[in-house]
């Protein structure tokens, strides 16, 4: 059996000193091969591992014949964002997962296929879609994945979509949250532009629940609404020096470079101070976004610190890696304790107690337990606080009628997105709490399914019920 | 994008712009407060809304010139549009009938209480105003505030309109006299903020402060602008800016304000040399 193609990389002496891709991606003669090792099975166990429906069998067999442009056609089908999810999805847990490759060898390396034909086929060749519009208006609330997800499909339906975004650009999470160095954003912009040419509208500057009201959005003529406005909302932990200057969450330190640039300050504006030596404190994906930003910006030491063990890690094991050989110090079974600082303020250490690992907790890790007496110090000007997020409050505070969670997220169908309010659907983080771009892409694809039906019902009966009017009965 | 439609110089270095903006003017509450963004560089800053129209769709800012974003502000001209601007953020002041109110502020602090005194005569509530300025020239909107207020209290740092010295001076003053007042609303520079707290505190008066935290998006999601209220982190742009004065921890604010004050300083620095250099 012939082995599994690897991706070029920029070497880690080289690419910690820049913020470019690290991952080059397949050249053609790669991605032909690649494809030719797929056995393009009768049942493909790996579309059923897929969230969005990627026709991977298909898209591979076009690949295979060198036919790229028509490989991108099928995954768009399904997909409007495969330059995205080639490269952010955990694969190895879903498609690969279940490629029956892997159960002897190595799965096909269905993501780096698909960041191969979504970044090389000729864009500009391909037909649009040619859809019937229905005349139906839909709202989608945020920019992320969720939304630009349901927006995309929503206008191959044929329904008239605006996304109403918060921040001056589009994106979410894609835009603010991941860096440069893995998902750059041009790769967004791109396939941004895709979902523009489907006839999606967006809105920028519009924080939906302040700027305008749901009501105010059905009053417009809205006749069904997505919210996927995320988890954006940065936990901390409660410890005693949290507040002071130069600790960050690790959505301020990663907005500030991401989406602000502020690593090209003072070509921009924003500002972004971290001084010789970083902790991270965490084990994600973020925390490992948060550490490697850190190297680049200049830090000459980066630790992240973890309160489990190396196996526990929650991030992705090819992220860690990648942090592993940028030189990114881990000090596992450590838990902060509290933050020193300066009389001015600024940080001078994390405090930290040694963790063991007891019995596995409801998340079916083992749980850290703290050893007496073993306080120790790291010296640190900068601490970045990656210990997850909830649900971004703006919306949801200004929401009457649609019940939450008891953990402050939106009740809403796991298959549908359909909320306790007619019309008003909700899908990814801000349902589920944070986990990753393709599952609420997923979210987002389903709900717009539903949407779909609902609207259509509505319009085989002859009457298009006002969802105001449920709102206000409520 | 956002047209200014309307630009007057208020004091030195201190202008007001009505902007064209109708749904947050549809939508704004006195309190709230807008993110504005320049240019493709540009940083995110916040600044209070001091007025809105919702017929005409207009809102009011007053802008200092502080830093490298207000200054450039400064050169934009009715027709110019602000590419960014994102609003209303913040949840505004509880307006309801407290009786006698006492509307302290200094500096620019003077604009954006003055939404919160209209709103609050409006409501039917006395309104007493205690309004500071480095000197007479530097008063901003005291004869809007003036049209609302039962009472005008001025003081100067240099003497030259009303009481030489703070303007918490006077508040305690009127405080000692044995005048009574329900409620205290405070806006300006957090030193200002803070002694009138510690004032108000003696004579138990509550009191609403508007802070100023940095901030990056404004909506809840950097945490920059955290705060300790009652010894609970609460987030200025989506919890406040206004928060029950008496708990806040002022000098934590302080702290973290100054955190970029040296990049602040480059940029700002940067340019002006670089308007140095075209003119």
């Amino acid at each position: 059996m012939k082995t599994r193609v690897e991706a070029s990389k920029q070497a880690p002496h080289i690419r910690v000193k820049n913020f470019e891709e690290v991952n080059r991606g397949l050249t053609l003669e790669q991605a032909v091969l690649e494809a030719e090792r797929c056995l393009q099975c009768k049942k493909p166990l790996c579309m059923d591992g897929c969230p969005v429906e990627v026709p991977i069998k298909e898209f591979i067999a076009a690949l295979k014949e060198g036919q790229i442009d028509k490989s991108l056609a099928i995954i768009r089908e399904k997909n409007s964002l495969p330059a995205i999810c080639g490269r952010v999805c955990p694969q190895e847990n879903q498609c690969e997962g279940l490629c029956v490759l892997g159960r002897r060898g190595q799965p096909i390396a269905i993501g780096l296929l698909e960041r191969f034909v979504a970044d090389h086929a000729d864009k500009s060749r391909l037909p649009r879609p040619e859809v019937e519009p229905t005349g139906f208006k839909v709202a989608v609330i945020g920019s992320g994945p969720a939304g630009l997800s349901a927006a995309a499909d929503l206008a191959l339906m044929g329904h008239d979509v605006t996304v109403f975004e918060c921040l001056h650009e589009a994106g979410g999470v894609l835009r603010y949250g991941i860096p440069e160095f893995r998902l750059p954003t041009s790769v967004v912009d791109e396939e941004l532009e895709y979902v523009k040419s489907l006839g999606v509208k967006f809105e920028m500057n519009v924080a939906v629940g302040q700027t305008i009201t749901v009501e105010q959005l059905w009053d417009e003529g809205y006749q069904a609404i997505f919210a996927g406005t995320g988890a954006g909302l940065p936990y901390f932990l409660g410890i005693p020096g949290e507040n002071s200057a130069g600790v960050y969450s690790a959505n301020e330190f990663l907005t500030r470079v991401n989406l602000m640039k502020a690593y090209l300050f003072p070509e921009y504006d924003t500002p972004i101070k971290i001084g010789r030596r970083v902790c991270v404190i965490g084990g994600g994906n973020v925390a490992m976004d948060a550490a490697r930003t850190a190297v680049r910006l200049g830090a000459e030491k980066v630790t992240i610190v973890y309160r489990r063990s190396p196996k526990e890690l929650p991030a992705r094991a090819e992220e860690v890696e990648n942090a592993l050989e940028e030189g990114v110090i881990f000090e596992c079974l450590a838990s902060p304790v509290r933050i020193l600082a300066s009389d001015e303020g600024a940080v001078t250490g994390l405090v930290c107690q040694r963790m063991t690992l007891g019995d596995p907790d409801s998340s079916g890790r083992r749980s850290p337990i703290p050893i007496p007496d073993s306080e120790f110090t790291i010296s640190t000007d900068t601490v970045v606080v990656a210990v997850g997020q909830g649900p971004n409050q703006v919306l949801l505070r200004n929401l009457q009628g649609v019940e939450l969670t008891p953990r402050g997220y939106i009740a809403a169908d796991g298959e549908t997105g359909a909320t306790n309010v007619p019309g008003f659907y909700a899908g990814g983080d801000i349902v589920t709490g944070a986990a990753t771009v393709i599952a609420a892409m997923g979210a987002g694809k389903r709900a717009a399914r539903a949407i779909d039906a609902y609207l259509r019902e509505d319009k085989l009966q002859g009457t298009v019920t006002f969802p105001s009017q449920k709102l206000t009965q409520k | 994008m956002a047209e200014i439609i309307a630009k007057r110089r208020l004091a030195p270095q201190i202008t007001l712009y009505e902007i064209s903006a109708a749904r947050i003017a549809q939508n704004a509450r006195p309190g709230q407060f807008v993110i504005l963004r320049l240019s493709e560089q540009g940083e995110r800053i916040p600044l209070t809304i001091a007025d809105f129209d919702r017929e005409r769709g207009v809102i009011t800012i007053v802008v200092q010139e502080v830093g490298k974003t207000t200054m450039e502000l400064a050169r934009y001209e009715p027709g110019d549009h602000i590419l960014d601007l994102l609003g209303p953020c913040g949840t505004g002041i509880e307006i309801k009938q407290y009786g006698r109110v006492a509307c302290v502020c200094g500096g620019l602090g003077a604009a954006p209480i003055y939404p919160k005194a209209k709103a609050l005569r409006a409501a039917g509530n006395e309104i007493i105003t205690f309004i500071g300025a480095q000197t007479a020239e530097r008063f901003v909107f005291s004869e809007e505030l003036a049209a609302v207020s039962s009472e005008m209290h001025y003081a100067t740092d240099d003497g030259s309109y009303g009481h030489h010295g703070f303007v918490t001076d006077v508040l305690r003053k009127y405080l000692e006299s044995g005048r009574t007042v329900d409620k205290a609303i405070a806006v300006g520079p957090v030193p200002m903020m803070k002694a009138v707290c510690e004032i108000t505190k003696q004579f138990d008066i509550p009191t609403t402060v508007s802070l100023n935290a940095i901030m990056v998006d404004g909506t809840g999601m950097c945490g920059g602008c955290r705060v300790t209220v009652v010894g609970e982190i609460k987030f200025s742009c989506i919890d406040g800016p206004s928060f029950d004065g008496h708990q806040v921890d002022f000098d934590e604010l302080t702290m973290r304000q100054r955190f970029y004050r040296q990049q602040e300083q480059e940029s700002m620095q940067r340019h002006v040399c670089r308007l140095g250099g075209i003119e």
